[in-house]
């Protein structure tokens, strides 16, 4: 990896099990592959960390959500919104937000070797694939701390208060989604000559679903008349859509990977 | 295995065709609420689902090509979907027809099928430029099949949400085979297998242009021609 990674800490690193010393070399490494847990914890630890160190993506994420809601009022001559509407324009903010978290996952490990350098290493592919996406799934819950607030304050008619038990719902079975299509699109898009361009068009006929979904799940909870919870119709297409897509990614994702 | 011929597959389409539109036209009645304008669903269904069928075939063409590494489910695969992709284009317009003459607009976003082809169509518009998007031959085949198992398995998950989001306003004009009267149950299947055998002639044909061009890129290498 050739983003900033700071050594091993005694938990993590592959010095920690004593039972495998049998294979032990004199400089202490094992020949045995690390377990696909430890690769994938510090796999995890890396992508956060980064993040932190450059705050490439979150901060871009959040402010765009935001400037989306102000574009959004203006575009709309509102000031208010309900309904229907309130969840038609989250999501789609929300959306275009991830779509910058996902065109720039991957860009650092294809333009600075991170790839090889994995490639290199002895452990299971998939678990780099389920690190990024535990990492989108990160900077989507950071994005949703700031922009749902940030909705509820400056757009949304019904106090968000009332929404918001039920809101969590569709958020979590909507960013597992995102997570899951985004990262396979992300790894798929990165290597070819128009990333820029082909990430967005790639992932946003396949996350139709999931806006469908999700939008409809949210429009009682922001109802100005009479608030209900989320249909669970809806909330079981998203989990099966989560289902079906995370599967597929873990099915091919390998394949990504091979030079 | 061999082939079947070109020809032969020609004259068994341009027949089929024949006698599928002639039933269409002169031994199908007439429906009575929409008239003649429902003559187009003999256009319309078959294409859509001949095209479905090609990008899912797409999609099982790829994962052939993964498992055994042979380049030519590759081939196989990129022809399938990018006739898929000429037979969707006439989809949309047969459709939008259909809509413009029975409900009065171009588009409707009431009908879940339409919408949910229009999504797929979306899709699969951006798999040509991924594809040439990569240079390596090797790594363009590779991905290009990733993204068609992708696509193959979003058609039914698409087709699932978009009807499930639609309200059924519209009344499902002659929406499956079983409830038609069997003249128009006839003429159906005689399009569905016209439209099929158009397909696979015009894959064929294509199969075998790029072949023959991978065949005489091959020989001219050995005989040290610039290509």
């Amino acid at each position: 990896m050739s983003a900033p990674f700071s050594p091993p800490s005694g938990k993590t690193g592959p010095h920690a099990a004593p039972s495998r010393d049998v294979h032990a070399r004199p400089g202490g490494a094992v020949h045995a592959p690390p377990r696909t847990a430890k690769v994938l914890i510090a796999l995890l630890r890396k992508e956060l960390l980064v993040e932190l160190r450059t705050l490439e993506s979150i901060p871009g994420m959040s402010l765009f959500a935001v400037t989306t809601f102000v574009v959004f009022h203006f575009a709309l001559n509102q000031d208010t919104v309900s309904g229907q509407e309130a969840a038609g324009i989250l999501w789609v903010s929300l959306l275009f937000a991830a779509m910058l978290g996902i065109n720039r996952l991957f860009v650092a490990d294809a333009d600075q070797g991170g790839f090889d350098g994995f490639l290199l290493a002895p452990v299971d592919h998939t678990a780099l694939l389920i690190a990024k996406a535990l990492a989108l799934l990160a900077y989507l819950l950071v994005l949703e701390l700031i922009a749902v607030p940030a909705f509820g304050l400056l757009l949304l008619g019904p106090p968000l208060g009332q929404a918001l038990p039920g809101l969590l719902a569709p958020l979590a079975l909507g960013d597992i989604g995102v997570a899951a299509i985004g990262t396979l699109i992300a790894a798929l898009a990165v290597r070819t000559r128009a990333r820029d361009l082909l990430g967005p068009l790639l992932a946003l006929p396949l996350l139709v679903p999931i806006v469908i979904g999700c939008a409809r799940a949210s429009a009682p909870l922001f109802s100005a008349t009479r608030p209900a919870g989320p249909p669970l119709r809806w909330l079981g297409t998203l989990a099966l859509y989560d289902l079906v897509f995370g599967l597929i990614a873990y099915a091919v994702f390998d394949f990504l990977l091979e030079d | 295995m061999r082939r079947p011929s070109l020809r032969a597959l020609s004259i068994a389409t341009i027949l089929a065709l024949c006698v599928s539109l002639s039933l269409v036209f002169f031994y199908a009645p007439i429906e009575v609420e929409e008239g003649f304008l429902q003559k187009i669903f003999y256009l319309h269904v078959p294409l859509a689902i001949v095209t479905l069928c090609g990008f899912v075939i797409g999609g099982l063409c790829a994962i052939a090509h993964l498992r055994t590494r042979d380049q030519r489910w590759d081939l196989r695969s990129y022809v399938f979907i990018h006739m898929s992709l000429i037979f969707g284009v006439a989809v949309l317009i047969t459709g939008s027809i259909w809509a413009r003459g029975s409900w009065g607009h171009w588009w409707v976003w009431s009908e879940p099928t339409l919408v949910s082809f229009l999504i797929v169509m979306l899709l699969y518009a951006t798999y040509q430029p991924l594809r040439f998007a990569i240079e390596d031959p090797e790594r363009q085949a590779r991905y290009a099949s990733v993204f068609a198992i992708t696509a193959g398995a979003f058609v039914p998950m698409n087709f699932l949400a978009v009807r499930l989001s639609a309200s059924y306003l519209h009344p499902r004009v002659l929406g499956s085979s079983s409830n038609l009267p069997a003249p128009m149950a006839l003429t159906f299947l005689a399009s569905i297998v016209a439209i099929a055998l158009l397909f696979a002639t015009l894959c064929a044909y294509e199969l075998a242009a790029k072949r023959t061009r991978i065949l005489l890129k091959a020989r001219s290498r050995i005989l040290g021609y610039q290509s």
